[in-house]
């Protein structure tokens, strides 16, 4: 108990006075509140890193579509990642007036040759670059927009052929999703191809 | 005690108008504790950073579980193995629930030791046991929600017991249910409840606080804090002294969440929900045990749990038991034997209720339960009158200070390196 007291008395007496004993504390106050600060961090990494995507989200990133039922002229769409993707089997006269545009033109210089694997699918992610609606285009009786492609309800993008904005408020072009021809009728879209990308 | 004068301009401008710093201040900074406070008060604080983790662990769980019977365990497996750092905040919470009650009831055997239930606070030890209820209704619950095999069966358990109230004790449980069996419904409204009670518990436990600040900490000697000399301002004194337990304390949770993690858990409950058979051995959580044991100890359905309940009630009356004028075990001789054999007897009745219900358990199970009620209700009153306490020392730093002490703010300066 006296030993106590006097260890008590000491620290209250500490403050301020003695020469290296003001370094000292300030030295252990310092490392204390750094190994603190690094333990506090390293806990809430775990409670940050929880809302990141789970291990069975990340699994269901690649989904297997059958294009072998899809007619020219027709475009259906499937839900990959949780959002629409375009996949449009496009007529001679699409595939040319996507190819025939002058990269100058564009607003988001992308040619087509870049965009589709193979000239008569179209695979794009169908989310409005703009502010994430879905642009209308798919069905026969729907808007195409002045390009013939999609045009988005919301705010007016419109879209052509090859998926690229032409007007409208929306920054860049309809996002081309990575995907890999399984076979020549099945397409693995999510899945990265051996060339690394879209390129044709 | 003045206001203080803080040197920051927005802290005066902010504190003029909303005194939290004022509060803070004169709450956690200069709020005058016994200087003799040793490590055993070192719970209170550890008990309210667990309900504090267990709140955030709890929300985070909430943000991954579904509470539907089809999904709830496979939920909980998913927050295991596929949610990032799920498995880490899952054991958190899981383990945390045990080193909450571990934290309790050292906290509650210290009042006991130390007569910190005594006048002038009796509300401060019942606001006490009003947590501890809370606490025990909360775990309950959420022992329910992983929709295990122990999940399911503690519920239908522990919901039967109300069903022991005469006249009306079936249409209670049907409505504790929401049907005739445990199921959805009632997994639903476990999963509101628990999420709902720990807020509660917070509250509860502000008041608690109020008491406790009105009239400050018990000490080891039970005697009154007489001036300057026998106190400490709480920080840095206990402040410090708080943060060197947490970290020891912390040490020992997370040994127990990396390395043992399903110390304190049921292999069953690892084992989907069946409404259809009841596994072979079925046991509360740890921290239920005692009381399993007092409800088994009697063979008459109601008369168990009437006991069950009682021996939690008992506490409400403690102060008004113990009459003794002396708080602290340190000066009842006879007492403090008694303390312990009470101690021994709490953790023979959770090894009763552990075992089966058979032979020369259920007859140490009475002898426990029969000691325990006896303790209170008997020994204490009797105690109070009979026992000869030795004599209490004068002040708290008194035979410390044999020079008649001395307040802290005048000291002289460190001259040891």
């Amino acid at each position: 108990m006296v030993h106590g007291a006097e260890a008590v008395r000491g620290q209250a007496g500490g403050h301020g006075h003695g020469e290296g004993g003001g370094s000292r504390r300030d030295f252990l106050i310092l490392a204390t509140t750094a190994v603190g600060a690094v333990g506090a961090a390293s806990v809430l990494w775990p409670f940050i890193d929880q809302m990141n995507p789970s291990a069975d989200v990340l699994a269901l990133s690649t989904v297997e579509v059958d294009l072998s039922p899809i007619a020219v002229g027709q475009a259906i769409t499937v839900k990959w990642r949780g959002k629409p993707v375009f996949i449009r089997h496009r007529t001679e006269e699409e595939i040319q007036a996507a190819r025939s545009v002058q990269l100058g033109e564009l607003r988001d210089p992308e040619a087509d040759e870049a965009r589709a694997q193979r000239p008569e699918w179209l695979i794009t992610v169908g989310v409005c670059t703009h502010l994430g609606c879905i642009p209308l285009g798919q069905k026969a009786t729907d808007p195409k927009g002045d390009y013939g492609g999609w045009f988005c309800p919301c705010h007016g993008s419109h879209y052509d052929t090859s998926g690229r904005i032409r007007r409208g408020p929306a920054p860049q072009n309809l996002v081309v999703p990575d995907y890999v021809y399984a076979s020549d009728t099945v397409v693995r879209i999510g899945e990265v191809g051996p060339a690394g990308g879209a390129a044709a | 005690m003045s206001a203080p004068v803080f040197r920051n301009p927005v802290v005066r401008w902010i504190d003029y108008r909303l005194p939290v710093f004022t509060f803070l201040n004169h709450e956690l900074n200069e709020y005058p504790t016994p200087r003799n406070l040793s490590y055993w008060w070192n719970f209170g604080s550890l008990a309210g950073i667990m309900l504090v983790t267990m709140i955030v662990t709890g929300i985070v769980l909430a943000m991954h579980y579904t509470p539907h019977t089809d999904y709830a365990f496979e939920s909980v497996e998913r927050i295991m193995r596929d949610v990032n750092y799920g498995w880490l905040i899952r054991y958190l919470h899981m383990n945390g629930a045990s080193m909450f009650f571990i934290i309790t009831f050292i906290h509650m055997f210290r009042g006991l030791y130390y007569g910190s239930y005594k006048a002038p606070r009796e509300l401060l030890w019942i606001l006490g046991v009003v947590i501890l209820l809370i606490m025990m209704a909360t775990a309950f619950m959420g022992y329910v929600l992983p929709w295990g095999q122990m999940s399911f069966w503690g519920a239908t358990v522990i919901t039967n017991l109300f069903s022991a109230i005469p006249f009306v004790g079936e249409n209670v449980v049907s409505w504790l249910w929401g049907g005739f069996a445990v199921d959805n419904p009632t997994l639903n409204r476990f999963y509101s409840l628990h999420y709902l009670l720990p807020f509660v518990l917070v509250g509860v436990v502000v008041l608690h606080l109020i008491a406790l600040h009105r009239f400050g900490s018990n000490n080891p000697l039970g005697i009154d804090t007489k001036g300057p000399q026998d106190t400490l301002p709480f920080h840095p004194y206990y402040t410090a002294k708080d943060m060197f337990g947490l970290g020891v304390f912390l040490i020992f949770y997370a040994l127990v969440v990396f390395f043992a993690p399903n110390l304190f858990g049921e292999p069953d409950n690892y084992t989907p929900a069946n409404p259809l058979a009841t596994p072979a051995h079925i046991v509360p959580e740890w921290y239920f045990l005692p009381f399993y044991a007092i409800l088994r100890a009697v063979p008459n359905k109601l008369g168990g749990v009437v006991l069950m309940f009682a021996a939690i009630f008992v506490l409400f009356i403690l102060p008004w038991l113990d009459r003794s004028p002396v708080r602290s075990a340190r000066f009842r001789p006879i007492y403090k034997i008694f303390f312990w054999i009470l101690v021994v007897d709490c953790v023979v009745l959770g090894v009763v209720g552990a075992n089966p219900p058979e032979g020369t358990w259920v007859v140490i199970g009475r002898i426990a339960t029969i000691w325990y009620f006896l303790h209170f209700i008997v020994l204490l009153p009797l105690l109070s009158r009979l026992e000869r306490p030795r004599p209490l020392p004068v002040s708290i730093s008194q035979p410390v200070l044999s020079g008649g002490g001395y307040a802290p703010a005048p000291a002289r300066a460190m001259d040891k390196a």
